[in-house]
């Protein structure tokens, strides 16, 4: 294995784990400041957002507003099944089908 | 009720785990090697950092030509969320065997987490319960990657199946399923905005850590100011 995936992994791996332990083991001991926690729990939604947006709402590194941007078409029945069933599996199934029923049809 | 009963109990609820992993771990393989990684490291990534989100990020960032700096820094962000997952979860395993807090926590995961907080509580045994839970998920997120890494130089390019849409549907998903009021939407808003301005003046990748850490700390502000 390369030595660059070998330090990336083992990166990855330590501050992927430092997280997961760190509260298990100390928190007998130690309180986390109450705004801490609080900025804590916007962390997840605010990742998944700035991921997402360029992902359906650019293309080529351009802004595609537009509806020849499939992916951003195929978001919409994908966040509808998100919303109503709250299911990972059936909604990326979902997503997967709208991107391929799209691009059969615009091209 | 035994060990080893707990434990089954605990295999047995991680059977929805199981089938929600397989699609996504085969995606993760399967996007991974046409992204030109080999089967070691991405088999590597899934046994040692076993965090999927991030592991499919890491993919579409090396994709991309993104630095091991920039992933490392992501694979932070992402992950710091088990923070309170981990948090939330010492309160039942204070009787818990200290050499086995490691492992414990090393299994921690959204669906782990989401699952097991649901059952912990009227568990007898919790630390095996646990154990028979994340162990199963851990072993269906390795083996399902690694097949998708041997499946992946066989498909057709990842396009032509919808795997391209894998990424931003999970993140869909998971975005929903973090909404709780209306703060939650303003900040996920905040920061997709932010994201894409930030995309036209940092480097590659940073617009995502900057936008996080920018829009969760102005829903920490505008929480104390409504």
């Amino acid at each position: 294995m390369e030595l660059k995936y070998v330090i990336m992994i083992a990166g990855m791996t330590l501050v992927t784990f430092i997280p997961r332990f760190l509260p298990m083991a100390i928190l007998s001991k130690l309180e986390i400041p109450e705004i801490v926690i609080r900025w804590l729990k916007y962390i997840p939604a605010a990742i998944l957002a700035s991921l997402l947006a360029p992902g359906i709402l650019m293309d080529d590194g351009r802004l595609a507003l537009s509806l020849h941007n499939i992916y951003l078409l195929a978001a919409l029945p994908t966040f509808l099944v998100a919303i109503y069933k709250k299911n990972i599996f059936l909604t990326v199934v979902v997503g997967m089908i709208a991107v391929v029923i799209l691009k059969a049809f615009i091209s | 009720m035994s060990r080893r009963e707990e434990l089954v109990v605990g295999i047995r609820d991680a059977l929805p785990i199981v089938f929600g992993y397989l699609p996504i771990g085969v995606a993760y393989g399967i996007l991974a090697a046409q992204t030109g990684l080999s089967d070691i490291v991405t088999v590597s990534m899934s046994v040692f950092v076993f965090a999927g989100s991030s592991q499919l990020i890491t993919v579409n960032m090396l994709g991309g030509g993104a630095g091991v700096l920039p992933i490392i820094m992501m694979t932070f962000l992402v992950n710091l969320r088990h923070l309170l997952m981990s948090a939330s979860m010492s309160l039942h395993f204070k009787e818990a065997d200290n050499r086995l807090l490691p492992v414990l926590s090393y299994i921690i995961t959204d669906e782990s987490f989401a699952v097991s907080s649901a059952n912990l509580p009227k568990r007898e045994k919790k630390e095996i319960y646990f154990l028979g839970l994340g162990i199963t998920a851990y072993l269906a997120w390795v083996i399902s990657s690694w097949l998708g890494a041997s499946l992946g130089s066989f498909l057709p390019s990842s396009g032509s199946l919808g795997l391209d849409f894998v990424l931003p549907a999970m993140f869909i998903v998971l975005l929903v399923l973090q909404i709780k009021d209306s703060l939650d939407i303003l900040v996920a808003i905040l920061a997709g905005l932010f994201s894409l301005l930030f995309v036209y003046i940092l480097p590659e990748n940073w617009n995502i850590i900057l936008a996080t850490v920018v829009a969760a700390t102005l829903g920490v502000l505008l929480e104390r100011w409504s």
